[in-house]
């Protein structure tokens, strides 16, 4: 999908704060993913027109990181740590539930993420970029639903600012 | 006596936890009264107060501040200022609290640092899953432009700064001060070989400093205390205080800010509330996943808090200040398994015995840990720790560009040191008996 009027204009003043152009494939990579939910070639190739490299080098870039989705996910994002810190607290048991609860549902994507960086609350997860600390496997449910019923609003799929 | 926390950098957040992020909480507690002050001084004054802080650098490395400024080649226009703000070494979590709680002080440092080694463009390179973060520095940005302390002229000093926040996209490797700047330029993360260091070709091939959060979190303190004082708190050349994050199976987990020289002891027991249930420590790890480890005991436990005297003791570094703490019903071959799938996980493909041998160690670590192992798999691990690391010995000899390759043969040394025969009799079938 191409950027709407105002995320163009939001793209072209990213790129006129860089020195050079081709620095802003990120933050352009994590406008289009919240727009639209996911990382296509075509917001990929947009982004290549308008820092003036080819799709290729885009793409080459945007494969390296992995908060950027080039297959589409769910609306929610559920990111569970299970390093180190939440390893020993029970990380693996809510990311092994939330898994399994959430198999077949089109809207709430689980993955498996490194260190969040929030190991005083482990075990520790985001939905959206949004912290949740201190989880079992049924709060950590509770908190999906959450977001499912609206009670919880999210952030946009690369955690930008809630509609 | 009970270690008490220095708070300095911690100082705002701890006593308004209310809004020490907001414009109005940061002036009401003197934010930007250094910057005013630093704006007024002769830059070398500045760097010299620097130099005689002793602050040396928080993101893990270490490497004195004023010396990493002092390397930018003289005449030579536009320079750039990168801060480190991609906190990922797993267990560390200082930095996105100084980015939540207190951005003011943060660009208030920016801006010191930047006047001081005449740049007018700075980056931070935000890690990219700190989104509340991001929002509240890009706010305290447009705040203190408004109030007059970044743009164009500030306070009338005729110098000038815009501050960029470039959020990263999940790479543990751009913590790395070359991976951080080929990012920042839309690339890959991939490290470079050094030389040219950042300061001579860093960012778009200009002299660059790169430094860390808590580092530039510092210098307002720095110059609101002056160099030789705060360079008074510490021991030896570990001055001032540092952030410790503690995690694991401590009582009260949690950031703690102590001057340097307190003991692990005091940190885990007197500020942390001691080991759940009140069980022994069996190990812990200072410095993020890519020390080496501690054993439990009281000689380990005693040993101060200083960045020069852990590494020829214990073969560990202080490295990013974070402290995991693992009780006695631990199994350390599975932590060792899932730090080596994070670096597996996290090696940038550029180097191939990190590439390669992490994915090794993290397979052979696995089987070990889930109880497939085989009596010979230590000595193997060691083997192929070898190729990546040799000599196996910290500081790190490597074969890699960066230390990410070696920082994975950490677990595996530390396995080999403290858990030699835990592990081989885990790899050992049971004699089987008539």
């Amino acid at each position: 999908m191409a950027f709407s009027p105002e995320n163009l204009r939001a793209a072209r003043e990213i790129i006129a704060q860089y020195p050079r152009p081709k620095s802003a494939i990120l933050p352009l990579a994590h406008l289009a993913q919240d727009q639209d939910g996911w990382l296509s070639t075509e917001g990929m190739d947009e982004i290549a027109s308008l820092v003036g490299v080819t799709p290729a080098e885009v793409q080459g870039t945007c494969s390296f990181y992995t908060m950027f989705k080039r297959d589409q996910v769910g609306k929610l994002l559920v990111s569970v740590c299970t390093n180190v810190s939440c390893l020993v607290l029970g990380g693996p048991e809510v990311y092994e539930h939330l898994n399994e609860q959430y198999a077949a549902d089109p809207d709430v994507t689980i993955e498996e993420v490194e260190c969040l960086a929030a190991c005083d609350g482990a075990p520790c997860l985001q939905v959206n970029y949004e912290y949740h600390l201190g989880l079992t496997p049924e709060s950590a449910e509770a908190i999906v639903e959450q977001y499912k019923s609206g009670t919880l609003h999210a952030r946009g799929i690369s955690g930008g600012a809630r509609a | 006596m009970t270690a008490v926390e220095t708070r300095i950098v911690t100082k705002r957040l701890r006593e308004r936890p209310e809004d020490s992020w907001t414009i109005d909480g940061a002036l009401a507690s003197g934010a930007y009264e250094s910057l005013v002050v630093a704006l007024k001084t002769d830059r070398a004054a500045i760097q010299e107060s620097v130099k005689a802080s002793g602050l040396r650098g928080r993101g893990g490395a270490g490497f004195p501040a004023a010396q990493k400024w002092s390397f930018l080649p003289a005449g030579s226009y536009p320079r750039y200022l990168v801060v480190n703000g991609d906190e990922g070494e797993p267990s560390t979590f200082k930095d996105r609290m100084l980015v939540e709680c207190d951005p003011h002080q943060i660009v208030e440092g920016i801006a010191i640092a930047a006047y001081t080694i005449e740049c007018n463009q700075a980056f931070v390179y935000l890690r990219g899953e700190f989104a509340l973060g991001y929002e509240r520095l890009m706010q305290a940005i447009a705040d203190a432009k408004a109030k007059g302390f970044l743009g164009e002229n500030i306070q009338g000093s005729g110098f000038d700064l815009e501050i960029v926040v470039h959020r990263g996209a999940g790479a543990y490797i751009c913590g790395e001060e070359t991976a951080l700047l080929e990012s920042l330029e839309g690339e890959r993360g991939m490290p470079r070989i050094r030389p040219p260091f950042p300061a001579i070709e860093g960012l778009y091939a200009k002299p660059t400093v790169v430094n860390n959060i808590e580092t530039l979190s510092t210098l307002p303190h720095i110059m609101r205390m002056g160099g030789e004082e705060y360079g008074k708190l510490g021991v030896d050349r570990s001055t001032g205080t540092r952030i410790f994050a503690v995690s694991g199976h401590v009582k009260k987990p949690g950031n703690y800010e102590v001057e340097l020289g307190t003991t692990f002891r005091e940190l885990l027991y007197d500020l942390c509330g001691g080991i759940r249930d009140d069980r022994g420590v069996k190990f812990f790890i200072p410095g993020g996943a890519s020390s080496q480890w501690m054993p439990g005991t009281d000689e380990a436990l005693d040993t101060p808090l200083d960045m020069d005297a852990v590494g020829p003791k214990w073969g560990v570094m202080l490295g990013s200040g974070a402290v995991m703490v693992y009780d006695d019903t631990t199994n350390p071959a599975l932590v060792a398994w899932r730090l080596a799938k994070f670096f597996a996980h996290e090696s940038c493909g550029k180097c191939t015995p990190c590439r390669e041998g992490t994915g090794w160690i993290e397979k052979v670590l696995y089987r070990i840990s889930h109880g497939e192992g085989r009596p010979q798999d230590l000595d193997m691990l060691l083997s192929v720790g070898n190729t990546i690391c040799p000599g196996l010995n910290a500081p790190f000899s490597q074969t890699t560009i960066c230390p990410l390759g070696p920082s994975a043969v950490s677990p595996v040394v530390s396995l080999n040191k403290y858990f030699r025969d835990e592990i081989i009799s885990m790899c050992t079938p049971a004699t089987v008996t008539a």
